[in-house]
């Protein structure tokens, strides 16, 4: 097939051809993957807020097809503006039986707020979910847990408008309503459970950690920040504000580097509950300096409060009122909540959308204003 | 003729085994196994595999090195219900971890960090005893002792880590667990606890020195294999009676840089950079939470980093979405 002076050639001067070749293929492909990188951009291209003057390392950096997709459960938002009451309007606390908590509301609105938690809680169940598959006269017993649980919820969506609007008002009027969390599930996702001791055979130190699991995020670190940290409301901080500083590993309340560890575990699940890193909140030198942190490190010291608060004093407490399915695998522990609950990987919790500007019922406590 | 064209040797001998040169100190008696040739292993070094000299403190060394190895094995393995699959799928990620901090210098329980510090002392023993080793075998064979000061070096920092800091922090928590990944949690967070290790002299200086030894490694390596075709990988000869190889060499560098190394003084220049990575290293981590317990305040007072100064102007930057 080639012609013979090209075969004679070849059989005169026998080459090694394989090492030139493995070069020449290693280097033209390294070529040939630059060039096309240059040609057509990075494959998984991204970018980047700076957070803090340039040169300190401050930016907050995105895939960009993850800034193009924004949360999915925006669109199945269900929402109705409230009836605007002209006086004389029944009240629900009159009309219905057993009303504890939204017994101000006109017997529209309520019913207008009922038909929305459906919408956002039990799509699926209808009114059944909390009131059972009774007559609609029957709707005052308490004695499904559902029904129990829901009041209180709606007692801690009211205070954390009301006490916390710190936080949940940042960015512009958005607060917060049981879709924040629910997002059309019986149960909300990312809810939280104490789960150490997570190794066996092991005490103290050592059983809290080195194991994969959600909360550590599939790193080693300790398992246990979120129970000691938005629970037991230990102390986070770990620096010592001065250059040198006496005391030793074994006093009582040395910030150990353990200690660092589990804050290092707890900023972890921060940054992936909200898609951020470090520098969102804090300065890239001085992680422990207040007074050089972004404007978001008061924003979530404020979150870590009102978490703190949801749970202590709003979700821990109705524990012996689930049924046992609704409990923590290790412990029976009642569901927790924490960041992620809300902000569900994202910066703002659906977008920043407005949860509370159709429903005054849930922005405060007491009788409802409308305006 | 042979040639030198591979990061692999391609120059093997194998012929008859090379049992040392005499016998003087009865060295013979305590050499293990026949010696054999492997293709493979001569790619790498020198084909011959064997035999190995032992002695006490080899066996000591093996031994207690082999149950530190064991106990950590042992410790993560009941960590994980003794199931062989999770061992191996969370192998990573599991540890032997130092007691906890309320146990101060005292024995902890077994499962909260005593199996740990048996572990340790059995790797102290194990260490030392493989120090004593290379001492040893550097004076029978009337070696210069650079090998075993060239290791305690690093044996200073394994001490620094793991017995004079937890010491002088008064814990044995303080140590460094067994893991893989959980020592890079502990180096993490150790960083982090004091402030930003980055400012810490010591820490840069190591750095310095780790870095220059593989720049330095780099550039002797590629000298000598380019002088090699003058005989230059004969490095003792060139130093004693300079030749061709080593003129050319120095020439090199010289016309390259304005100075050389000499063929003797590079080992030493190597030698000096790589003892001083872990000695200079040691240093930092000691004074580390003993003497300075927040590197980049203390570097803020030394003028060693900036102090940033407001207004940090924060209102002007845009935090996306």
């Amino acid at each position: 097939m080639l012609p013979k002076w090209f075969n004679d050639w070849n059989s005169e001067n026998p080459t090694n051809i394989y090492g030139p070749a493995i070069l020449v293929g290693v280097v033209g492909g390294a070529v040939f993957a630059a060039a096309m990188l240059v040609a057509f951009g990075r494959p998984f291209a991204v970018e980047a807020a700076q957070t803090g003057p340039r040169g300190t390392g401050m930016s907050v950096t995105d895939f960009v097809s993850d800034n193009a997709t924004p949360d999915p459960t925006i669109d199945l938002y269900y929402t109705e503006p409230p009836y605007i009451p002209e006086g004389g309007e029944a009240l629900a606390g009159d009309v219905y039986e057993n009303v504890q908590v939204l017994g101000d509301l006109t017997e529209d609105n309520f019913n207008r707020l009922m038909n929305a938690i459906t919408q956002w809680v039990s799509p699926e169940q209808g009114c059944a979910y909390c009131h059972g598959d009774v007559d609609i006269a029957e709707y005052g017993a308490d004695d499904l847990y559902t029904k129990v649980v829901s009041r209180r919820m709606i007692q801690m969506t009211q205070n954390l408008n009301e006490n916390w609007s710190g936080h949940v008002n940042i960015s512009g009027e958005a607060g917060v309503n049981c879709y924040t969390c629910h997002r059309g599930e019986n149960v909300p996702s990312d809810i939280w459970f104490r789960i150490a001791p997570v190794t066996e055979a092991t005490a103290g130190w050592a059983s809290v950690q080195n194991r994969v699991t959600m909360q550590s995020g599939s790193t080693s670190l300790p398992s246990d920040a979120l129970e000691k940290y938005l629970l037991e409301s230990e102390l986070i901080a770990v620096h010592d504000l001065d250059p040198r500083v006496a005391g030793r590993a074994s006093d009582e309340g040395y910030r150990t580097w353990q200690d660092t560890e589990r804050t290092f575990s707890l900023m972890n699940y921060f940054d992936n509950s909200l898609g951020v890193n470090c520098v969102f909140c804090h300065n890239s030198r001085a992680f422990y300096d207040v007074a050089q942190a972004t404007p978001q490190w008061a924003t979530a010291q404020l979150a870590i409060g009102m978490v703190q608060e949801m749970n202590v004093d709003y979700l821990v407490p109705l524990r012996d009122v689930y049924p046992p399915e609704r409990l923590g695998p290790v412990y029976a522990d009642a569901p927790k909540a924490a960041c992620a609950t809300c902000h569900k990987g994202y910066q703002r919790p659906m977008g920043g959308f407005d949860a509370i500007g159709d429903w005054p019922e849930l922005a405060a406590t007491g009788a409802p204003v409308y305006e | 003729m042979p040639e030198y064209q591979n990061i692999f040797t391609q120059v093997q001998v194998q012929g008859a085994p090379e049992w040392g040169m005499d016998n003087e100190l009865n060295m013979m008696d305590e050499r293990a196994g026949r010696p054999r040739f492997s293709t493979l292993v001569g790619w790498l070094g020198n084909a011959q595999l064997g035999p190995i000299y032992l002695g006490v403190f080899g066996v000591v060394s093996l031994a207690t090195g082999l149950i530190w190895f064991n106990i950590v094995g042992l410790n993560m393995l009941a960590q994980v219900g003794w199931s062989i699959p999770e061992f191996i799928r969370q192998l990573f990620w599991l540890a032997l971890e130092p007691p906890s901090p309320e146990y101060g210098l005292t024995i902890p329980p077994l499962n909260d960090g005593g199996w740990f510090i048996i572990a340790s002392f059995f790797l102290l023993v194990s260490v030392m005893s493989w120090w004593v080793r290379s001492y040893e075998l550097a004076r029978m064979h009337k070696m210069g002792k650079h090998v075993a000061w060239a290791f305690l070096a690093a044996i200073w920092l394994f001490l620094v880590l793991g017995l004079f800091r937890p010491i002088l922090m008064g814990s044995w928590s303080e140590a460094v667990p067994y893991g893989i990944f959980p020592h890079l949690d502990w180096t993490t967070a150790f960083s982090i606890r004091y402030g930003n290790l980055y400012y810490n002299p010591f820490h840069c200086l190591s750095i310095v020195f780790l870095y220059g030894s593989v720049l330095l490694f780099a550039m002797h390596g590629a000298t000598i294999l380019a002088v090699s075709r003058f005989g230059g990988d004969r490095e003792l000869e060139q130093i004693v009676d300079r030749g061709t190889a080593s003129e050319r060499a120095a020439l090199f560098w010289r016309w390259t840089m304005g100075f050389n190394a000499t063929m003797e003084g590079i080992h030493r220049w190597a030698w000096w950079f790589a003892v001083l990575t872990p000695i200079t290293g040691g240093i930092g981590i000691l004074l580390t939470g003993t003497v300075v317990d927040n590197w980049f305040l203390w570097a803020v007072e030394h003028n060693f980093a900036p102090e940033y100064l407001e207004p940090y102007g924060y209102e002007s930057y845009v935090t996306g979405e």
